[in-house]
Formats: C-alpha cells, structure tokens, sequence
C-alpha cells in the first residue's frame, strides 16, 4: 500500500465519519431530502465565491458555500410556511432553481477555469493527495484531509456539547421548548453542520456521495437498532467500512471511488434491509404470515366454540365453511394440535379444557378491545408459534 | 401533465429520485448491446427508475423508515452505483462510449429528429392513457380506499401511474438532464395549482405552463451563446412558481395580505360600532348626540373609520357630535348578539 493509497483511504473514512453523525440526526428528523437539495445548491455559492476571489482553495469559498446551503433551508421553509405547497414540493423547487443559476454562472463567466459542473457533482477521491497543503514550504499532507479533519472535529465537539438536547429536540420537539432549548437554535446549527460538511466533503467526494455516506449509513444502522448512541455508532462503523472496502472494489474495478463506495454502502442495505433481525423485510414477511395463521387459529377455534353439532366440526367442513384453502387450514389445524387446544376423533375435531380457556380469555380482549393483550396471551398458551 | 399527478400525491421528489435512479439503466444497457442507441439506453432507464420506485415504495411499507429517507436513500445509492458502471465503461476498449455522460446533464440541442418523433409519440399515449383512466386517477388520487371498495384494482392503477411518470422522466432526461429533470416535473404542476382547486384546469394548466417556460427556455437560451438550455428552461419555469406564488387570486400571497389588512380594518371598524352601541344603550333615544371626544380613549378609534362608518349610514355626524342610526344601532346589536353566540 502506497501513502498515497493509505491517504485516500483515510480521508474517504474521515468524510464518513463527518457525514454519518449528522445523517444520522437528519434521518431522525425526517429531513433526509434536505441533504440532498443543500449538495445540489451549494454550486451558485461556489461560483460566487471564485468570483470573488479568483481562487478555489479559499475558506471564503467554502463559506459562501455553506450560506447558500443555509439559504436553501431557510427559502424551503419560508415556501412551505405560506402553506401553498407541500415540504417535498418546496424541496424540489428551491434547489433545481439555484442549481441552474449556478450552472448559467459557470456557463457564462468561468469556461475557462476548472470548475466544471462534473467535478462538482461527483468529484475524484483518485486525485486528493496530489493537492497538497503546504505551510512554510513543508508538505504536511493532502489539503482534503485537513479540511475535512477540522470539519469532523468540529462536529464530533459540537455533538459532544449539545447531545442532550439534539437528543430531546430531535424526538420531541415540544418537550425540547418547554425544557427552554430552542429547537430554531438546534434546528439551523445541525442545517448548517450538515452544510459545512457537505461543502468541505464535496470537493473530495462530490456531491452525491455525500448525500449517499449522509444517509446510507444511517438508515442501515436505523434498521437495527432504536438506540441513538448505538445508531450513532454502527452509522460510523458502516460508513468506514464501506469506505475502504469501497476503495479496494475501485481499485480492482479500476472505476470511481466515489461510485464503488456508494455500491459498497447500496449493497449494505441490501442485506440489511432483507435480513434485518426485527425490522428486515424477510422477518416483517415472516412476523405477517405468523400473525395470520394465528388469527385463523383463533377464528377456527372460536368457530368450533360455537357450534357443538358433529357436521359442523368435521375436518372437511372447514374447507367450505370457513372458506379456506387445504394448505392452510392443515397448518392452523396442526398448529391447534401442536399446541394441545384441539383433539380429533374420527375426523371430528373438539375443543381441549385448553382450547376453551385459551378462547374464553381470547374473545374477552377482543371485546374490551384490548388487542395489544393477546400478545402476551399468546405467549401463555403457545408452545409453538404459527 | 404528470407532474400534477406527482404533485398532489406528495410525491413530488420522486421525480428527483427517478431520474437519478435511471443511471444505472443506461449505463448497463450500455454494457450489454454495446451500441449508443437511444432506444435501448432509455429502456434501460425505465426499467431502472421503475425498480427504484418500487424499492422506495417496498422500503416505505414494510421498514420503519420514512419516505425522504426511502428517497435520498436509493436515489444516491443509484447514482452512485452509475457512476461506478460509467467510469467502469469509460475504462473499455469501445469507441462508442463517448457522450453517455451528456444523459447527466441533457442537451435539448443534441436532439435527433427521431427522438422527437419517439417524444411526441409517448406524450400521445400518455394523454390518451390519462383520458382513459381520468375518473379512476381522480379517485385514487384523493381517496384510495373509496376506490377500493368501489371495486378498482388500486395497485394497478397507482402501478400505471407510477410508470407513466416514469417514462415521462426517463425521456425528459434527453432534454434537461438528471439534476433538472425534478424541476421540470413539479414547477408547472405547482405553478398551476395555484391557480385552480380543479384537477382537469390544473392538468391544463400545467401542461401549458411546461410548454411555454420549455419554448421560453429555449429561445432565451438560443439567443445567447453559452446558455445551456435545460437551466435557463427551469429557471423559467421557476419565476413562473414565483409569480403564481405571488398573484394568484385565491392563494396568493399578494391577495393573502390584501384580505388580512382588510379583515383587520373590519375589526377595528366593528369595535368603534360596539363601542359606541354600549353608549348609546344606556340613552332612552338612541339617535340622541354624544361628542367625538369619548371616543378618543378607545383604541380603535380614527377618523378614517369614523367616516368610514357615516358612509355606511350607520352614524351620523353633527359638527362635533356623533350619534348612532337606527341602522347602525340594529347592525350593533347584531354584532353584539353574534359575538355572544359565537362564544357560546
């Protein structure tokens, strides 16, 4: 590994770092578009900003740059408050509208310089350690690691200083208020957080794989876990692992780093989202066709509680009465006699003492309406879950 | 036109995230026939976008997460999966791949005369769709569950628009690019719900909004050099949202103010009346003359509203004394007993 291969890595794993922690709080917030529409916006910041220095590695820049993200925000809540249109709307109207400002301003004045429109929304992890910052003629590393390094300390000492009240005023705005937080406050200082690192990001990462390392990471780690500090962590731990694995796929692909690391982290989700323990797709699939089958238990059993004539309880009768196919009533008709509610003579099926209990104690929840009950009920009688 | 649709289903940043989910589609039909054939590279966009939407809707349902994540989520995740399959293309040996990159930022100039006849041709059918289907999209659209216990197949319905916005971004992306292309959807469909509570005018209007910023657009963009067309064409359409925004007769911001500033005039015109009804309560005549000097302590008192309420008819004035009409006395009392009504 080369310095300059370990240098990439570690700026790409910093950048991470720097995008997890307020992704984080934006996916909480339900803010996760407005990452997106500051990344496309902030382009009309920069050109000002090269305008006015004819330089484009100065901070004014990166500062200007942050103030159209602020402005972003603040022009999307000033639309959304007259309460003409939707948030999402407002999103998707204000950034389109600054971004072609920026690229006419581009089109128009600055042809000539490297400041395309390419390099701003997707930029070249590959190409960060050839730009140096030197201070007093001594090489002291990749200007990108600087920048982005003071930007994630910057972050990680204001998550640091405010984690209680992000915390309160992230899941409870009204109690944040009445505590004597601002939740404005709280509310622009995470917006301009988030633009700051998405400006001193882009420049390393472009523009999408901000948005990407913003809210990919967080959601996966959201997926597993409904405890903020351990969302805070795994968020981390899952941008930087997909930041050097994604480097190395790049490396072997020979492609963009920024699009291998976005892959990377895609197929996180992938799998998270498939095989999440409680919140995947395959278990909420599984905890569904659970719930069904023992909903048809209670309604076979319920049945089979009203009517005492033989015909009515024939094994064959279930088929036509209570309108079910052969594959399921056979598994509820197991499951019934797995768990001891049910025993058949002759193809005659009857209610177990059990059974009756089980019944009894099921229809009073019903009626008092009380669903949330069963649960534990079930958890009573069941020796086997549907 | 579909963008109206997008528009009051809330689902207006979809179009953003269709657009740039269909990346990966070009880049891939790209791989796979070889050739820069728009056809196939826009089929590939479709099927592309249209997995995008249904992962975003799939994440929605059945996870916890909320729909701006769903479409942040996949919308960079596929882009960037794009970016990884372009500069990957962009390494092979093939002579063809130069342009592919112009799908990002679109340039209505590069238009052939065949991909506006394919234009024209899938606006056709989408109209004719829209006609079809008008009353179920209608009903769908401000209640879904109405429909399905009139008996519709909701899912294929709300599937038949989803793809028609689909395709409807798919083929913009030619003309104003993936970054734009979002603002093309929504501005005249925002635009034009400004001006209209009905969904047939809205979709009208929409349609013409588009077209003029889209010829607008154009022209300004033609008549100077170095105008990339898709920018100037949303920035069009832009201050057309703001100038919707602004003056629409009932939602309007401008006409907003014109009615609070009235409502408060009203206000203060019916405090003054009040005011003076108490006064002349505790009279046996109530036409009998008081000086303007009391009413001087009251707050909502001015000339101008004074005069205001002569020209009414309901006060008349004498040199430095008012008293109340019999009009003005009953329009009073009417006030009064509203108010105590209105706190009951």
């Amino acid at each position: 590994m080369s310095s300059a291969q370990i240098e990439i890595q570690l700026i790409a794993s910093l950048v991470a770092i720097a995008c997890a922690i307020p992704g984080t709080f934006l996916v909480l917030r339900k803010m996760a578009m407005i990452s997106d529409a500051i990344s496309h916006s902030i382009l009309p910041g920069i050109v000002v900003g090269f305008f006015i220095t004819q330089d484009l590695n100065s901070p004014l820049l990166i500062f200007l740059a942050a103030l159209t993200g602020i402005i972003t925000v603040v022009l999307v809540e000033y639309i959304q408050k007259t309460g003409l249109v939707k948030e999402d709307t407002a999103i998707g109207l204000v950034f389109p509208a600054l971004f072609s400002i920026g690229v006419i301003l581009i089109a128009k004045n600055a042809n000539d310089v490297h400041l395309d429109v390419d390099a701003v929304l997707l930029g070249e992890l590959a190409f960060a350690p050839f730009d140096r910052l030197l201070i007093s003629g001594v090489d002291v590393g990749p200007k990108s690691l600087w920048v982005i390094g003071i930007i994630l300390i910057i972050t990680i000492g204001l998550l640091l200083a405010f984690f209680k009240e992000l915390k309160v005023s992230t899941f409870d705005k009204g109690l944040a208020a009445s505590l004597g937080f601002s939740p404005a406050i709280i509310h622009y200082g995470l917006m301009s957080v988030s633009s700051v690192t998405t400006v001193g990001a882009f420049d390393a990462v472009g523009a999408i794989l901000v948005v990407a390392l913003m809210i990919a990471p967080a959601a996966t780690a959201y997926l597993l876990t409904t405890d903020l500090k351990k969302m805070l962590g795994l968020a981390i731990g899952f941008g930087v692992f997909s930041a050097i694995a994604g480097y190395w796929v790049a490396h072997w692909l020979d492609a963009s780093i920024a699009g291998s690391i976005t892959t990377v982290l895609g197929l996180l989700f992938l799998v998270v989202y498939l095989f999440a323990p409680s919140k995947g797709v395959i278990a909420v699939l599984y905890r569904e066709k659970q719930q069904r089958t023992e909903v048809s238990l209670l309604t076979f059993l319920l049945h089979l509680r009203n009517h005492s004539e033989e015909n009515e309880r024939h094994v064959n009768h279930l088929n036509e009465h209570i309108n079910w196919q052969k594959v399921r009533s056979k598994t509820v008709l197991e499951l019934a006699l797995k768990n001891n509610m049910i025993v058949i003579n002759n193809d005659i099926v009857s209610l177990t003492k059990k059974g009756t209990l089980f019944t009894t104690q099921a229809i009073d929840y019903i009626i008092t309406n009380e669903d949330s009950q069963i649960e534990g009920m079930k958890d009573d009688f069941f020796l086997f879950r549907g | 036109m579909l963008g109206s649709f997008a528009v009051l289903r809330k689902q207006s940043l979809l179009g953003d995230a269709i657009s740039h989910a269909a990346l990966p589609g070009i880049a891939i039909a790209f791989l796979i026939t070889g050739a820069k054939d728009s056809n196939t590279l826009l089929l590939g966009a479709l099927v592309s976008g249209l997995i995008g939407t249904f992962w975003i809707r799939g994440i929605i349902t059945k996870t916890h997460l909320k729909s701006d994540t769903a479409l942040g989520l996949i919308l960079s995740l596929f882009f960037g999966f794009g970016m990884l399959l372009l500069t990957f293309i962009q390494k092979q040996p093939n002579a063809n791949q130069a342009g592919l990159d112009k799908y990002l930022f679109g340039q209505a100039a590069t238009l052939v005369e065949s991909d506006v006849w394919l234009m024209a041709i899938v606006t056709g059918i989408c109209l004719l769709v829209m006609l079809i289907f008008w009353k179920e999209f209608k009903m769908l659209l401000f209640d879904a569950d109405y429909t399905k216990t009139l008996g519709f197949n909701t899912k294929f319905i709300d599937i038949l628009i989803t793809s028609f916005i689909v395709l409807a971004i798919v083929l913009g992306l030619q003309t104003v690019g993936v970054v734009l292309m979002s603002a093309m959807l929504l501005a005249p469909a925002a635009a034009a719900r400004q001006w209209t509570n009905s969904l047939s005018i809205m979709v009208f209007l929409a349609a013409l909004f588009g077209a003029f910023s889209g010829v607008f657009g154009t022209a300004i963009s033609a008549s100077q050099n170095n105008l990339s067309t898709g920018p100037v064409i949303v920035l069009v359409a832009a201050v057309f949202v703001v100038f919707s925004f602004v003056f629409s007769p009932s939602r309007g911001l401008l006409f907003k103010q014109i009615r609070f500033i009235k409502n408060r005039r009203d206000l203060q015109l019916h405090k003054t009346l009040a005011f003076m009804y108490n006064i002349a309560k505790t009279h046996e005549d109530i036409t009998h003359p008081h000086t303007i000097k009391i009413l001087n302590n009251f707050q909502g008192y001015t000339r101008g509203t004074l005069q205001k309420l002569v020209d009414k008819n309901y006060v008349i004035l004498q040199g430095n004394m008012w008293s109340l009409t019999e009009e003005g006395f009953i329009t009073a009392s009417n006030l009064y007993n509203q108010l105590t009504k209105g706190d009951e």
